[in-house]
């Protein structure tokens, strides 16, 4: 009996350290004072004015757009990737796995002066840099969390298909696909995860005017803080609670029928 | 069903997505700014945008150093620069800067003469700059906290009864002029001697630091998360339109007085285009607006002459001429300096 | 036969983005850390970070990822254990929960310890109210390693969680069975069968922390000076490219230091997925 109390207050202090700061951004995203600490009355005007402000509006699409873009094309290239590496031999596949590892494995910092330094070479800087740049740390995602499910898929069956006079595509849009397509949603889940969240390596490899959130706030942060961002940050968590409630749902179904 | 209509959705998603950013590119021209940050107002470069039909793609930054490297770094062709006089002056010795044809900037007759000639000492002919505001470096203190006869020196920042209460600048120059001064020097000294006698006192002064910042000086003061701070007069002005308590003066040893001009960089793509921008932020209503944003001295004399006697006769924002006697201008660093400035300044921030 | 080099084609997009952009990238780095400014050979660079100035910056980079990660573990894996014995039906409410954070922008976590942690921010008003003194939090090493454990704890507990998760009720049941007291369950058996997740989770925490430089630049107020803030310094400030790269090469070395470190020790790393 302790010791259930004792899990509880420890997981309602985690869960508490997790949650009130962003608490904290909420409630003061109706506060009508722009102190940080005493409260004003209720208001929603930030919202309004979180609108109204371009450089915000332009980082929030600037991000949608690099995220969408830049994760769809990575769950392309990499699942179309895995299966090409599962053909592969021994050798090659541990070879172009090692590969894969290093924007996984290497610094933030390290990925984006790397590429900071090959696009100054041969470019310049722009929103096409940021997108290749998300480009190339989210195929990884994508080919490590596609290639285990296509591990675990029956071969026999798939070449059972074929002996039975199916092509090969239809084959695998019959048998292989319906077995990774887990796999691709959930690379392209964190490929959208890893571009929403970068900072480190936009923060290199962006040109002039190209703004993400993250590289607008770290500049908006470095000028003082604003109301407005509390807002932003109220509409981002709805935005993410939303998001997140109706995937889970969408799982919680499909358990409930697998069950 | 619904499958298919994904294997469709997303090829269509993408295309015009791409379209939506490629687009707008190559339709309209664009004019790439770099200027220091909160220094110009949003509201008047939309309205630039507007008029003109020129996109303006503005960048910021927070000391004249980063704005060096990034110009220098060549990642990116700007069209416009605005920075402090010794970095302009670097740069022209450097041969990086365009003349201006000031026949395409009417509005330039605004600017004041007597700004325009302080300007000698980086562009003695006028050939290259045009001033957007000049103003002071000082101590900006909580009245509440701090008495105003401490703060007629700099000694007040090495007072340990404010410890964890003090704001410095975090750009280089800025912060060591205040030990130099405090010690009697130029702040223009190479000399290493000096400059390491101002790293020491810098280093002694490190433990009372609340933070080194730039731009969130002034919010920082008027949340009263610090007693004491060395700001920009802009910067000031700034945060006592956000707090009563909070006043602003230039020490008795003296400071730096800092003209930042407009400069057209050989990487211009359109000189046209980059004058066009300057004769919009000389004319009077621009000027109004960007005065009015950023509480700095404005040299354009429509502005001053229309202002209110109070605003006219505050010294945070208009410097006296006692204040500037006692002031120094910024040249610029040869190559030891800047190097031997820059070790200095990572010494000071390892310990 | 030929089916499957066709197949291997498909791999074709992505090699050749993985030449142009992740080997290349590498080797620019190493180019440009292993020249001087005239591009003559020299390993200058690379020596410099034992210079007094980058040597501090290093150790303490060393010290607060250290620190992060052993708070991280020690939050992490209680944590898990206690998620664990709940027997929730669907695990992925404890993903949800930890990830939830992570979709709200990282810039803005950072913000809200700003908000916190500020001389008059909400904590010390809270001292205040309770008679107690005031503390200077904010702009201080402990300041950094707070928002780094909020940033980076999600990546400790939940492969953790997924290690410990995947262990069969019937093997501690058999234990117990056997006569195991709660004690020798856990050292014997979830101990073992966890090092994994733990090992995957160091890494993930350490690498982030040892090189992160926004967090330092926010909660530091500049006071803190890690060696990634010394290696963006020397591109965005004092434009030495080539020193920015030398000390970027040292700072790799170190990470697949911890990678080795990690797969000597435990076995891939799998479990890392957040999904």
């Amino acid at each position: 009996m302790v010791k259930k109390t004792v899990s509880r207050i420890y997981l309602s202090v985690i869960f508490l350290f997790l949650y009130f700061p962003i608490l904290v951004l909420i409630i003061l995203s109706f506060n009508d004072s722009k102190s940080r600490v005493a409260w004003g009355g209720f208001t929603g005007k930030w919202y309004l004015s979180m609108f109204r402000n371009t450089a915000i509006m332009n980082a929030f699409t600037t991000t949608i757009q690099i995220t969408l873009i830049a994760s769809i094309l990575a769950t392309i290239i990499g699942t179309l990737a895995a299966i090409g590496i599962q053909a592969m031999r021994r050798r090659g596949r541990a070879i172009l796995l090692g590969a894969t590892n290093i924007p996984l494995l290497n610094a933030d910092i390290v990925t984006g002066i790397s590429m900071m330094l090959l696009f100054v070479r041969f470019t310049k800087l722009g929103f096409s840099t940021v997108l290749i740049a998300h480009l190339t740390f989210d195929i990884p995602y994508v080919i490590l969390n596609v290639l285990p499910k296509l591990n675990a898929t029956s071969k026999s069956a798939y070449e059972a298909a074929l002996d039975l006079g199916a092509t090969p595509l239809y084959a695998f849009y019959k048998i292989v696909w319906p077995d990774i397509l887990p796999g691709v949603f959930s690379g392209f889940l964190m490929a959208v995860t890893m571009s929403l969240d970068d900072f480190s390596i936009t923060y290199f490899t962006k040109g002039a005017g190209v703004n993400t959130l993250s590289t607008m706030l770290y500049t908006e942060l470095r000028k003082g803080i604003r109301p407005e961002m509390y807002a932003l940050s109220t509409l981002l968590f709805g935005i993410a609670l939303l998001l997140l409630l109706l995937m889970n749902f969408r799982s919680a179904r499909k358990n409930d029928i697998n069950n | 069903m619904k499958r298919k209509f994904l294997f469709a959705a997303v090829p269509l998603l993408l295309a015009a997505s791409l379209a939506g950013c490629g687009g707008n590119d190559e339709s309209t021209e664009v004019l790439t700014v770099l200027n220091y940050g909160k220094y110009f107002d949003p509201e008047a470069l939309k309205l630039f945008e507007e008029e003109t039909g020129i996109k303006v793609e503005y960048e910021e930054y927070e000391s004249p150093e980063e704005m060096y490297t990034k110009y220098k770094a060549g990642s990116i062709n700007y069209d416009l620069l605005c920075t402090s006089e010794y970095m302009v002056q670097k740069l022209i010795d450097e041969g990086e800067v365009l003349e201006m044809n000031f026949d395409n900037i009417p509005g330039y007759k605004n600017i004041d003469p007597a700004i325009i000639d302080a300007a000698v000492s980086y562009d003695p002919e006028h050939k290259y700059t045009l001033p957007f505001f000049y103003g002071t470096v000082g101590i900006l203190y909580n009245t509440d906290e701090v008495n105003d006869a401490e703060t007629e020196s700099w000694d007040v920042l090495w007072d340990s009864k404010y410890e964890g209460k003090i704001i410095m600048e975090n750009s280089v120059r800025d912060c060591f002029l205040v030990p130099l001064k405090r010690l009697g020097y130029s702040l223009n000294t190479t000399d290493e001697g000096e400059l390491n006698e101002a790293l020491q006192m810098l280093l002694e002064q490190k433990p009372l630091i609340y933070a080194y910042f730039v731009d969130e000086t002034g919010d920082e003061m008027a949340a009263a998360n610090a007693s004491l701070a060395v700001a920009y007069s802009g910067e000031a002005a700034y945060a006592q339109s956000l707090a009563d308590n909070l006043a602003y003066t230039v020490p008795g040893e003296g400071s730096n007085l800092w003209i930042d001009s407009w400069f057209i960089p050989k990487t211009c793509k359109s000189q046209e285009n980059a004058e066009k921008f300057l004769d919009f932020l000389c004319r009077e209503d621009i000027a109004r607006m960007n005065f009015d944003y950023v509480y700095y001295a404005t040299p354009n004399t429509a502005v001053y002459e229309n202002l209110d006697e109070e605003t006219k006769s505050d010294t945070t924002i208009f410097p006296t001429q006692k204040t500037l006697d006692n002031c120094e201008v910024f040249v610029s660093l040869d190559e030891a300096g800047t190097d031997l400035y820059n070790r200095l300044w990572k010494e000071l921030k390892s310990n | 036969m030929t089916t499957k080099w066709k197949r291997q084609l498909l791999a074709g997009p992505y090699i050749i983005w993985m030449i142009g952009f992740i080997l290349l990238p590498i080797l620019m780095i190493l180019f440009y850390g292993m020249t001087d400014s005239s591009g003559s050979f020299t390993l200058h660079h690379m020596i410099a970070i034992a210079e007094p100035i980058h040597r501090k910056a290093l150790l303490l980079s060393l010290k607060l990822a250290l620190i992060c990660t052993g708070i991280c573990l020690l939050l992490s894996y209680p944590l898990a254990m206690i998620l664990n014995g709940m027997h929730l039906k669907r695990q992925s409410f404890v993903v949800f929960i930890f990830v939830l954070p992570m979709w709200m922008n990282f810039m803005l976590r950072i913000l809200a310890w700003q908000l916190l942690l500020s001389n008059n921010g909400i904590f010390n008003t809270l001292l205040d109210s309770l008679g107690l003194p005031k503390l200077q939090l904010l702009n201080t090493p402990s300041a950094v390693v707070f928002g780094m454990v909020y940033d980076f704890l999600p990546f400790m507990i939940l492969p953790i969680y997924n290690a410990m998760s995947r262990i069969g009720r019937d093997i501690i049941d058999a234990a117990r069975d056997l006569g195991a007291n709660s004690l020798q369950v856990f050292v014997k058996i979830i101990l073992p069968l966890t090092v994994t997740g733990v090992l995957s989770g160091i890494v993930m925490v350490f690498v982030p922390a040892l090189t992160s430089f926004v967090i330092s630049d926010l909660l530091g107020g500049g006071k803190v000076l890690l060696i990634g803030n010394v290696i963006e310094q020397e591109f965005m400030q004092s434009m030495d490219w080539n020193m920015g790269s030398g000390l970027s090469i040292v700072l790799m070395g170190f990470v697949i230091a911890s990678m080795a470190f990690m797969n000597v020790r435990g076995a891939d790393g799998e479990g890392t997925a957040v999904w």
